[in-house]
């Protein structure tokens, strides 16, 4: 622990703090498109674009002969598009699976840009694993000077990015939207779904050539995947999903920064790649998302099992209790009710502890013995699950032997008005089985 | 890659290309060797990959390889092991790319994530994590980590014999269980709901196929790196779809296009100086893929259109029979062989239907040309016999669909004209024999007459029905 605060200590803001803006502006400029990318199934095309550009850079290299960036940018942007474009010609006109075609696409492209690289490398130092890994770390060393200050030059451009493809969601929000979920009811309403498709293709690519030179492919790859994955577990409403991205993008960076800083000093290491750690980052807050969601979180949904499953398992002792009763058993032992209700022990003691706690039941001994209040809700369930087997045989023509298991279903979702409608439908008040259909008893 | 440099700059370049053809070379021979059989092995397994729609697994799966290359590397440091032991460094691979997909099916089976953006986050989030580890192993005080990187460029031209041994095992062994679980694995590429209702195991038989996949990506990493081994699992493949519909024959055209594309590519980087190896294997399979792409008689895109030019030629043929057919059909007899047919204008036919001048005269002309029908001079023409029977048998052809249309589907006489216009050049035997059963029209030559009025655009008199 102290190792972590000894090395958070050499925190210097004029250096850590660029590069975890670096890191934020990325991960928001990469999140808002990352969105509508897992929305629209076509994940991979931000590690597509992000290796496909490699022959754009080569070009730019070729043509003017220099390192400068705006060239770059221009050819990579250029090319990133053209991947896009590239990889719907062959799966429209080859008739290959899109994941297949992006597979050609992509590969070829970066292979043409390796030999294109390896080519210029003669002349300059154009370090393939430069160009693609690019060091965030580096990014506070090469600044611009902007109304007097020094700035790193990625801030200006990176914050650029986030601005432009913040304007361009709102302003095509309802567009992107309506494309993105249902192509062909945007193509009836005249949008042009082809041309929102390539508007958010040119989007991703000016993201990714932005982001990789200066803070790295693997993590603008990460960036337009994860939180919107993220997102897309913790909401079912767009603009919450595409504000949570944002922010699920911009935390990681700050929290990956951070960890690549303190954690490896735990194990005796010094700092590792930023870039890697703030990727690792965003994906433990999936992992978050994944587990603990409040609706599609694993955990939250084996709560909600659980929790309806002992709400059955709860009606179904009532209901053995009451079946007990009119056999002229006034309790029946825990034991018996446990196998006959296919219980685990574990699962039998927490029924019983919730009923007894609802009032619904008490213990006599080793027996279980229903209160006035228990009996109620216990009448209620008999009269639906009756109510129901007499529906089924009469109404729907169910033989009578069968309707048990369905009723034993149904009991359980059955509620007051529809017992109502249910008995209008039954009105002699046995069900086929000669059991009498017990009355509407107050309060459940 | 040096060596064959050094022999191409000593000595003169034909020299080192007969070298090389002949592979006299033993360092040669070895490259080549793993080279192909690595290209032969990716090229079955991603048959399968493609036909399960899961081209891009090897993306996740080479990219969830690093942290544990890294991780083993830097146990082994630790441990005082050798820390380059290709064996050590390639089970680290496997584990943590097997572990990737793992994710992916968890994610993808358990959640409300699909399975591309499964496939996103496995790769970027495993790979971020390896180069964390890489950024942890390069500082550290014992070891050396410099040559780690070569898993994700690849280095084919250093491959030695131990590691062609390594890749041929691996091969044979996709061969093998290619062969030997052929019926199984063609089942769940083609109906995957099929099998499983049949009993299979289908969970069983994905992991014997992602555990194939595993392998060939951890032996690919160090030939042609971590990207491009993606190339050789997806190219081969998709390539051999253009060629057949027959699933054995696309395993031996993927694998013979896997394995050609490895020998071409080994060859130019090693003939030429500074042409990366890895890059030149996926450039040559991408060559096989765009040659495929146009020339193969399955889906491609030139067989595609001679189809298409065909089926155009032959409805405009036809479309021109009937047109001249239906201005003589009152002056010829009802049967047999007539003895005068009649002469047309131009002008005439080209009121049948909406189509301009040049495009009639040159349909024209290929219909007499084929035999069908006959210039008389002044703009005239006449149908020959043998035109005269295929444009009875057209014009047939549409008159029964559209009786059918009036009598079996209830539409008003004004509109089968459209439709039936369309279906008489596609109508077969079979269908036709069907029409004349259910219609009662019998086998005859002559078509029956048509149940609206025809003629050309403004000759609405000439009806007779």
């Amino acid at each position: 622990m102290s190792r972590m605060l000894e090395a958070l200590s050499t925190w210097e803001w004029s250096l850590d703090g660029w590069i975890v803006l670096a890191g934020v502006l990325c991960g928001v400029a990469a999140a808002l498109p990352g969105c509508f990318l897992v929305l629209r199934r076509m994940s991979l095309m931000g590690d597509a674009i992000s290796h496909a550009v490699l022959p754009g850079l080569a070009a730019a290299f070729f043509l003017t002969g220099s390192r400068a960036s705006l060239p770059m940018f221009i050819g990579a942007a250029v090319v990133g598009v053209l991947t896009a474009v590239f990889v719907e010609w062959v799966s429209r006109f080859g008739k290959v699976d899109e994941g297949a075609s992006m597979g050609v696409v992509f590969t070829t492209l970066f292979a043409l840009g390796l030999v294109m690289i390896v080519q210029a490398a003669d002349s300059v130092d154009l370090d393939p694993g430069c160009v693609l890994y690019g060091a965030i770390e580096l990014t506070p060393l090469d600044t611009v000077s902007i109304a007097g200050l020094d700035i790193p030059r990625v801030v200006p451009i990176l914050g650029a990015v986030t601005l432009i493809n913040i304007v361009f969601i709102v302003l095509f929000y309802k567009e992107l939207k309506i494309s993105s979920f249902d192509p062909a009811l945007a193509t009836s309403l005249g949008i042009n779904a082809r041309l929102m498709n390539y508007l958010l293709m040119g989007m991703v690519a000016v993201t990714v050539v932005a982001s990789f030179e200066s803070v790295g492919n693997i993590l603008v790859v990460a960036m337009l995947v994860v939180p919107g994955a993220a997102a897309h577990m913790l909401t079912d409403r767009l603009w919450v999903m595409l504000l949570l991205a944002g922010i699920i993008g911009a935390a990681s960076a700050i929290l990956g920064h951070i960890s690549a800083i303190a954690i490896p000093p735990l194990f005796g290491y010094q700092s590792t790649n930023t870039a890697g750690m703030m990727a690792l980052c965003a994906g433990a807050i999936l992992a978050l998302a994944v587990l603990f969601g409040p609706r599609y979180g694993l955990v939250s949904r084996a709560i909600n099992k659980w929790r309806l499953s002992m709400s059955i398992a709860s009606d179904d002792l009532l209901a053995l209790l009451a079946r007990g009763e009119e056999n002229g058993y006034a309790s029946l032992p825990t034991a018996r009710l446990q196998s006959q209700l296919r219980l685990r022990a574990f699962s039998m003691r927490s029924v019983v502890r919730r009923l007894i706690a609802l009032k619904s039941i008490i213990p006599l001994g080793t027996d279980l013995q229903l209160t006035e209040k228990g009996r109620g809700s216990a009448k209620n369930l008999l009269r639906s699950h009756r109510l129901w087997e007499s529906y089924l045989s009469d109404q729907m023509g169910v033989r009578p032997d069968h309707v048990h298991a369905s009723a034993e279903r149904l009991e359980h979702v059955t509620d007051q008005q529809m017992r109502e409608e249910l008995a209008q439908s039954a009105p002699d008040g046995t069900d086929p089985h000669g059991h009498r259909v017990p009355e509407e008893s107050e309060g459940e | 890659m040096s060596y064959v440099t050094a022999i191409a700059s000593e000595d003169s370049l034909w020299r080192a290309l007969e070298s090389f053809l002949l592979l006299r070379d033993y360092n040669t021979r070895v490259v080549v060797l793993g080279a192909v059989l690595l290209g032969a092995a990716a090229g079955l397994i991603g048959t399968f990959m493609l036909l399960r729609k899961r081209a891009l697994i090897g993306d996740a799966l080479s990219h969830a390889t690093l942290p544990g290359i890294v991780a083993v590397f830097m146990f082994a440091t630790i441990s005082g092991m050798d820390a380059k032991s290709l064996p050590l460094l390639l089970v680290g691979a496997a584990g943590s790319g097997l572990l990737g997909i793992l994710m992916v099916l968890i994610l993808r089976n358990s959640t409300r994530i699909k399975e591309d953006s499964a496939m996103g986050i496995v790769l970027s989030v495993f790979f971020g994590g390896g180069i964390a580890l890489l950024g942890i192993a390069q500082r550290m005080e014992q070891g050396h980590s410099a040559g780690l990187e070569s898993f994700i460029y690849g280095k084919t031209a250093s491959m030695v014999a131990s590691d062609a041994m390594l890749i041929g095992l691996v091969a044979l062994c996709a061969a093998g269980l290619s062969m030997s679980f052929y019926k199984e694995f063609r089942l769940i590429c083609f109906d995957e709901s099929y099998a499983r209702s049949q009993g299979w195991p289908v969970l069983l038989l994905d992991v014997v196929l992602m555990a194939m996949v595993t392998l060939v990506t951890v032996i690919g990493l160090q030939a042609v790196g971590l990207v491009l081994v993606i190339a050789l699992l997806v190219i081969p493949a998709a390539a051999a779809r253009f060629w057949t519909n027959r699933l054995w024959k696309m395993l031996v055209i993927a694998a013979t296009a896997g394995a050609l594309s490895c020998y071409v590519g080994t060859l130019a980087s090693a003939m030429l100086p500074d042409l990366p190896s890895g890059a030149m294997i996926v450039l040559a399979t991408s060559l096989v893929f765009a040659l495929s792409m146009f020339l193969g008689p399955a889906g491609g895109l030139v067989h595609r259109y001679r189809t298409y030019r065909k089926l155009q030629r032959k409805i405009a043929r036809q479309n021109v029979l009937r047109a001249i057919f239906e201005l003589v059909e009152h002056g010829i007899e009802d049967t047999g062989v007539p003895q005068h047919i009649p002469a047309v204008s131009f002008e005439a036919i080209l009121t049948k239907r909406s189509w301009n001048r040049r495009h009639l005269a040159r349909e024209l002309r290929r219909c007499q040309s084929g035999g069908m029908v006959v210039h008389m001079g002044d703009h005239h023409w006449r149908l020959t016999t043998e035109g005269l029977a295929e444009a009875r048998r057209i014009a047939r052809q549409h008159r029964l669909w559209e009786i059918y249309l009036i009598s079996h589907a209830d539409i008003a006489p004004s509109h089968v004209d459209r439709s039936a216009d369309m279906i008489e050049h596609v109508l077969g035997e079979g269908l036709v024999a069907e029409l004349e059963a259910m219609l009662d029209a019998g086998k005859k030559a002559t078509p029956p007459a048509s149940p609206h009025s025809i003629g050309g655009k403004e000759s609405g008199d000439v009806a007779h029905a």
